[in-house]
């Protein structure tokens, strides 16, 4: 049946068909659909993990013991489930094994624009790299093929333009691959002893995926009419760029497996051009590849290692005739991603930034804190890195330091990796104060479920961490629930933690208003007459509430009446419905 | 055929997806190769939300660059600026007229400039504004704005109304059927 698929649900659907049993992912944009989509399938296992390397490690054990399976994440998450990673090129698996990464060049959801085709190099193992939805499906089964035959996981790149566009995919049935479970220590204790053996059979696979790179179909020349005399290597979202801009007027090498690289298949293929021009995103991976074999070629010279691609700027570093184009004079005001209105974490920001409290931030729907007006937070690196870093941050500034610093991290990046930054807080006694803001859900990424909420990736009830009771168990005396809607009761809890000499936390509690059992109440609307246009209501960023006409105006579609604003209007300019 | 471009520009939680989802489909049953690409992620947070689709006999790239629109279907006014430059010579701007305040708006950093349609008009654009909300309350929901728009789209369509219809069909849950309808007909009418 043709349908039209993003590429994530395609991918999804290759895995389907390939027989995969078992996925286990922590979402992350681009790559969170290949999971969701999975979950909708019965007759097969899906979950979220805690965390990528949790996820990684529980598709290895699916695949250790006979059935296909696998883990899906974006480009930071494969560097927390590097671990695993690279010692399981030398283990290899039983049935096959597919780790999907999804990078997103251009950063339109992450906090660096790493390239994950180092990590399939780093570690040996095979990468392929589809350029449309059909070729996601395709890809994902032979991933399973080539990951059996060659004893070895196999990455599978989406890059964010193919996991999020939808293009036309035929699918098929779905087939069932089991394999014996045999106990082999040689094979998966990797202790010094067997690795060193693996090791040599590590490097032998790669030669052999290299001979495989240079006949495989997934790599392939397209010849050009011969209008011009140049050729392009050329792989994944580019692919398609190359394609918009030249039609068949130029041959093409079309690499859908990024690793290892074939090297007769490209010397032919430049053997037949007068020049070849590598185009790639990100880093030059395919350029340095071939300057290391003496061929050569144009790569990062004319298309940048910066950000995204397009037919047009592939067009204009070929110094090709720019299209048709205008513009207005009038400056458009830009329009921010924001923290929705009756965002539950506005609150607690709110409070943060009225005591001017230095706050290390995480990754998640309350990073949006750190952009105008709140300006609330002071640093955002990567998951968890709020609660180690709060400790470095105050053990190197002291007493004085202690007293405005926290830190806030949602409930589901505490989850993925919060957790032992705390333990160290607790263990060696650092004074800090942790704020997180449990919105009962993974927001930033759609609504995933995770083990604090209660639910399982299907929606069924499922294990639950208590978070108090967790903190406790660390060795956090001090531990408290405030309600963000409430901002009398967060300042207090706030300047009571801070002057604590001992570690607290402090569990920001509500959940997210996008929920579906969250019910708005009636929204609020602006008493001009009392309104006396203070404007300290614009501090809060709320965005139901604007000014015009000299006074505060709420907007009755977006607000959802959490009365946040009533607390900050020192002229009770908010009123309910009715009042 | 060449490849055709439609953008759908919008705020984050308008409802584009449904649009270009209602889009895609109608195409593919036309039996044009299509390709439709939106970002997922932050930008649902009340930000600027872009679709592409594209169709015709085979298309490769899954976006819309400059100069190569032939529509741009926008759910609020500003946002339909915003992409001009992507705009063919002689491409069409369909444009719900609602303004929704963007957030250097409201805390007073910048201002809204209420006459942008006016100047995008000066400038030769052929804009077809359309008070989408209006339509889309008078057909029963607020959320159908989407849906009038492309009604009104499909008006410089070569597909015949009853297989937009059918698509509605498809597309959305049973109960909002004629709801979505309603709304299709009173944008392809206005």
């Amino acid at each position: 049946m043709k349908q039209l698929l993003i590429g994530n649900a395609a991918v999804a659907r290759g895995l389907y068909e390939a027989g995969c049993s078992l996925i286990s992912s922590y979402p992350g944009t681009p790559s969170t659909e290949i999971t969701e989509e999975f979950a909708k399938f019965d007759d097969a296992y899906c979950e979220w993990a805690p965390n990528e390397k949790v996820a990684m490690e529980t598709a290895f054990g699916a695949a250790l013991r006979g059935k296909r399976s696998a883990c899906c994440m974006k480009h930071v998450g494969l560097n927390v489930a590097a671990d695993p990673l690279f010692t399981m090129s030398y283990t290899g698996v039983n049935a096959g094994m597919v780790i999907c990464v999804a990078d997103d060049p251009g950063m339109h959801s992450s906090q660096n624009e790493q390239d994950s085709r180092h990590y399939a190099i780093a570690a040996k193992i095979p990468m392929l790299e589809p350029s449309d939805s059909q070729e996601s499906l395709e890809f994902a089964k032979i991933a399973y093929e080539i990951s059996e035959h060659f004893d070895t996981p196999v990455l599978l790149k989406m890059c964010t333009r193919v996991a999020h566009s939808q293009s036309i995919v035929e699918t098929s049935e779905r087939q069932y691959v089991e394999k014996p479970y045999e106990k082999n220590p040689q094979k998966y204790i990797m202790a010094p002893a067997n690795a060193i053996r693996r090791h040599p059979f590590v490097e032998e696979r790669t030669k052999a995926l290299i001979e495989y790179a240079e006949s495989s179909p997934l790599n392939r020349i397209e010849e050009g009419d011969g209008f011009h005399n140049f050729g392009i290597i050329t792989s994944s979202t580019s692919y398609q760029y190359v394609k918009e801009v030249f039609g068949d007027s130029v041959s093409v090498l079309k690499l859908g497996m990024v690793n290892p690289l074939p090297v007769n298949l490209i010397k032919d293929f430049a053997a037949k051009v007068n020049q070849v021009y590598v185009i790639e995103e990100l880093d030059p991976i395919i350029e340095n590849h071939c300057k290391a074999f003496g061929i050569h070629v144009i790569g990062k010279d004319k298309f940048s290692i910066l950000g995204e691609f397009s037919q047009k700027s592939i067009a204009k570093a070929l110094d090709l005739e720019d299209k048709f184009s205008r513009s207005l004079d009038t400056e458009i005001p830009v329009r921010p991603p924001m923290m929705c209105a009756g965002c539950p974490h506005r609150g607690m920001y709110y409070v943060l930034a009225k005591n001017k409290i230095t706050v290390l931030g995480d990754i998640g729907c309350y990073t949006l804190g750190a952009a105008p007006p709140l300006n609330a937070l002071d640093m955002t690196l990567c998951m968890g890195a709020s609660v180690s870093g709060i400790h470095g941050f105050n053990t190197a500034g002291g007493e004085e330091c202690e007293k405005k610093t926290v830190c806030v991290i949602g409930d589901s990046t505490f989850m993925h990796s919060g957790i032992t930054g705390l333990v160290n807080i607790a263990y060696n006694g650092s004074n800090s104060t942790v704020i997180i803001l449990d919105n009962s859900i993974t927001g930033m990424t759609g609504h995933q479920q995770n083990p604090t909420t209660g639910y399982n990736i299907k929606g069924d009830p499922a294990g639950k961490v208590n978070l108090e009771d967790l903190c406790h168990s660390i060795g956090i005396n001090s531990v408290r629930v405030v309600d963000p809607y409430n901002l009398a009761e967060c300042e207090q809890a706030v300047k009571e933690e801070l002057e604590k000499c001992e570690p607290s936390v402090i569990i920001s509690r509500r959940p997210c208003v996008l929920l579906k059992y969250v019910k708005p109440k009636k929204p609020l609307w602006v008493n001009a007459e009392k309104c006396k246009s203070c404007k300290r209501c614009m501090k809060f960023g709320c965005p139901a509430i604007s000014f015009r006409d000299n006074h505060a105006v709420v907007d009755p579609t977006l607000c959802i009446g959490c009365g946040v604003c009533q607390q900050l209007c020192a002229f009770d300019a908010f009123e309910s419905e009715g009042e | 055929m060449e490849t055709k471009n439609v953008m759908i520009v919008g705020v984050g939680g308008q409802g584009s997806l449904l649009a270009s989802k209602l889009l895609g489909r109608l195409l593919v049953d036309e039996g044009f190769d299509v390709k439709v690409s939106e970002v997922h992620g932050m930008s649902q947070r009340g930000g600027s939300v872009v679709t592409y689709v594209r169709f015709g006999d085979k298309v490769y790239s899954p976006v819309i660059e400059d100069g190569e629109a032939d529509f741009i279907v926008s759910f609020e006014k500003i946002e339909a600026a915003r992409y001009t430059q992507i705009l063919k010579e002689n491409g069409v701007v369909i444009v719900n007229t609602q303004q929704i305040d963007p957030m250097p708006v409201i805390i007073g950093a910048t201002t809204y400039p209420e006459n942008i349609l006016d100047e995008m008009r000066e400038k030769g654009i052929n804009v077809d504004a359309i008070d989408a909300l209006s339509l889309a309350q008078e057909a029963g929901s607020a959320k159908a704005c989407n849906i009038v728009l492309m009604g009104r789209l499909a008006k410089y369509f070569d597909i015949d109304r009853e297989k937009w219809l059918c698509a509605i069909e498809k597309c959305v849950k049973p109960q909002f059927v004629e709801l979505n309808k309603k709304a299709f007909e009173l944008g392809y009418n206005f």
